[in-house]
């Protein structure tokens, strides 16, 4: 099984990487995403570093929706989906290698976003134990959010009118991460919050990821089985 | 659950009447203890008695949603895959979805008498249950889209199973987004009022009387749902004999 | 010899419409079956169930011994499809399709090689993004990754329509090589004056059944490069 996920992630890397729809086409919607912001917020700069997280984790979200959109296209131009149903790659392995792409790729963006957030939004850096925590949050987030992404997108594949559907799909399934994420950075930064209050967050988004990792090997089969 | 008589129009059977009888009784007995044998509350006044009605439709919202979930997995399990496992679920929701909707609009009056505001983001109650409002809408609208019915049917049970794994996640989120660090001095009148004797009681026929109309939906809703399968597997015989008798050399649809 | 295909009153839906009617043919082991009919007799539905691809309501379909229902993983590695689409990722190379899909079938990189030579994708051609090849050539590397399967069933649907007459004639050498190996070949077309002369049987489908089943009166001529 994990061979078969290292060969699909490894195929749509290369795919991402040559295309670059990630870099020239979302990293700019997840900037315009938050300058839209400074400016809804008048740009008061103590302001805006209090809501830091919570506006860099709503881009991320935003930028998830593209993302699942993305995750079987590649598959759905040219019928390479009835390949793969053909090609006996397990699902399970499919799902994984799907998903570890998308976290990969939702991870590069996540940091971009994250130097960018701190050169204009300007909230204080991190001492190290902030520093732990800003990163495992962010690993843990992207990942659980990469899970149910590659779900949906697998969900969603044969869908015409799937992009006005998907966002009621996914936003409120992802609310938990943007709340735990959002309380768990903002300790880190030491914005409102002890850096101790922000492990309970860290477990919960930990338990989301788990949750729909496993429902994602679980289900994948049937869900990849769809005419 | 028996299938209907053909010869009378409607879905009602014997079995169902006496479910109806029953639960039209039970909402009986509702009214009549919320509204003249139980007490106002000391501190909310008349306005505790929309509890008999918001706490049973929760309870109702997520039994309801419960049971799409578990037909959702059974559906999926290979061994018990059957399309009716699928109705039901999307019959479940959509009473859900009901019962959802009068949850959160008793709870916004209840919120409008007694904080004087509809709505309080710290009350992780009734966030929660619009969430769960959102969630399955997004539910039942997959459910619409035009799709063969084990292609839909997939596709429903994984969104219903999703949707349910995240109520726990939803609801523990919002109870720490709040509380988790905040000083245990802010008051919050929560919608779970101190609540003995007649009261809890009340709110327990409540849940009786609600339980009865939710089953006696479900049985209906599903009854509907059989017949419009039935419809079209009955127009698959016309369409087989249309698709024979084609004579050599016709488009038809599809290839 | 057990029977590769064994269809009895196969009745398949698309969406409410019998796209095949009722279908009862046995296929044995070695043949080269044409499948000829009007547009929308239900050809590629035929093809597709066979690949374990799609549910049927009626009748019984066992493909190399295995029941179709149980989906095109149970067939896995022993069927290949050709379908109307070519199933190939747009943005990688003709390489690099053939590395990831024969990798996932088990070919080794000998095998995916000598595929695309034998396709007459070489060189430099091999080394473009197939999005950017002409519809012909991305038909060959569509047979090449079909080819470097070595699938015990063949599944063609209109496999010569874009191919040059270069591209026919490896196409045909490749299908006669597959059926002396001791494959199966099923293939649609409407190129009969071609396929004539490889055919061992041919069928006629006209509204979803079978209306016609004749075994050609000459064998086919033998010979051609192995693959």
């Amino acid at each position: 099984m994990l061979r078969t996920a290292l060969l699909v992630a490894g195929k749509d890397l290369r795919i991402e990487w040559r295309s670059k729809v990630g870099m020239v086409q979302v990293l700019p919607f997840a900037m315009a995403v938050l300058v839209l912001f400074a400016f809804a917020l008048d740009g008061n700069r103590s302001t805006l570093r209090d809501v830091t997280p919570g506006l860099a984790w709503i881009a991320m979200l935003l930028s998830l929706l593209l993302g699942v959109q993305r995750a079987f296209g590649p598959e759905t131009v040219d019928g390479a989906l009835d390949a793969l149903r053909l090609s006996g790659l397990e699902p399970a392995g499919v799902f994984l290698g799907k998903a570890a792409a998308l976290a990969a790729q939702l991870l590069a963006l996540g940091t971009l976003l994250g130097i960018g957030v701190a050169l204009f939004y300007g909230p204080d850096a991190p001492g190290v134990g902030g520093w732990v925590v800003l990163v495992t949050t962010v690993v843990v987030a992207t990942t659980g959010l990469a899970a149910v992404g590659t779900i949906y997108g697998a969900l969603s594949a044969g869908i015409r009118v799937r992009d006005t559907l998907l966002p009621i799909l996914v936003l409120p399934v992802v609310m938990p991460v943007l709340i735990a994420a959002t309380r768990a950075v903002e300790a880190s930064l030491g914005i409102r919050a002890e850096l101790t209050d922000a492990w309970p967050w860290v477990g919960l988004l930990a338990v989301f990821t788990l949750a729909y990792t496993a429902l994602g090997l679980l289900a994948f089969g049937p869900l990849l089985e769809e005419t | 659950m028996t299938a209907g008589t053909t010869t009378r129009p409607g879905t009602g059977t014997r079995g169902s009447r006496i479910l109806g009888v029953l639960a039209l009784a039970g909402l009986a007995w509702l009214v009549i203890f919320g509204f003249l044998l139980s007490p106002a509350d000391e501190v909310q006044g008349d306005s505790v008695r929309l509890m008999y009605v918001h706490v049973p439709s929760a309870w109702l919202a997520y039994l309801a949603f419960g049971v799409t979930a578990f037909c959702s997995l059974m559906y999926l399990w290979k061994r018990t895959r059957s399309l009716a496992w699928d109705r039901i679920a999307g019959c479940s929701a959509e009473i859900g979805l009901l019962f959802t909707g009068l949850a959160l609009v008793t709870g916004m009056t209840w919120g409008q008498v007694t904080w004087g505001h509809v709505w309080d983001w710290g009350d992780a109650r009734l966030v929660t249950t619009a969430l769960l409002f959102l969630l399955f809408v997004g539910y039942v609208a997959l459910r619409r889209l035009p799709a063969a019915p084990h292609v839909r049917a997939k596709r429903a049970a994984v969104a219903g199973i999703i949707a349910f794994l995240d109520v726990p996640l939803v609801h523990q989120s919002v109870e720490w987004f709040r509380t988790l660090h905040q000083s245990p001095t802010i008051l919050r009148k929560d919608l779970d009022p101190q609540i003995d004797g007649v009261m809890l009681f009340s709110v327990f026929v409540g849940v009786v009387a609600f339980t009865l109309v939710y089953v006696w939906l479900l049985v209906h809703r599903n009854r509907v749902a059989m017949m419009e399968a039935r419809l079209e597997a009955g127009g698959l015989e016309q369409a087989l004999a249309e698709r024979r008798g084609e004579p050599v050399g016709t488009a038809a649809v599809g290839s | 010899m057990e029977a590769v295909v064994d269809l009895h009153d196969a009745v398949v839906l698309l969406g409410r419409f019998p796209a095949l009617a009722g279908v009862t043919v046995t296929i044995g082991a070695g043949e080269l079956v044409v499948l000829r009919g009007p547009n929308g007799a239900g050809k590629t539905t035929l093809l597709r169930l066979c690949a374990g691809l799609l549910p049927r309501v009626r009748g019984t379909a066992t493909v190399l011994g295995v029941d179709t229902e149980h989906g095109a993983r149970a067939l896995a590695r022993r069927v290949g499809l050709l379908g109307h689409r070519n199933g190939l990722y747009e943005d990688l190379t003709a390489r690099e399709n053939l590395r990831f899909w024969g990798r996932a079938i088990g070919a080794s990189r000998a095998e995916q090689d000598a595929a695309l030579a034998a396709l007459g994708i070489e060189g430099r051609l091999a080394e473009v993004a197939v999005g950017r090849l002409s519809a012909g050539q991305r038909r060959r590397t569509a047979l090449a990754a079909l080819a470097a399967r070595r699938p015990e069933l063949w599944l063609l649907d209109e496999p010569h329509t874009g191919l040059d007459t270069d591209g026919r004639d490896r196409l045909d050498g490749l299908l006669r090589a597959a059926v002396v190996a001791g494959a199966t070949v099923v293939l649609a077309s409407h190129d009969l004056d071609r396929v004539a002369a490889l055919a061992t049987r041919t069928l006629t489908l006209v509204g979803g059944r079978v209306v016609g089943d004749e075994l050609a009166s000459v064998s086919p001529v033998e010979g051609g490069d192995q693959c």
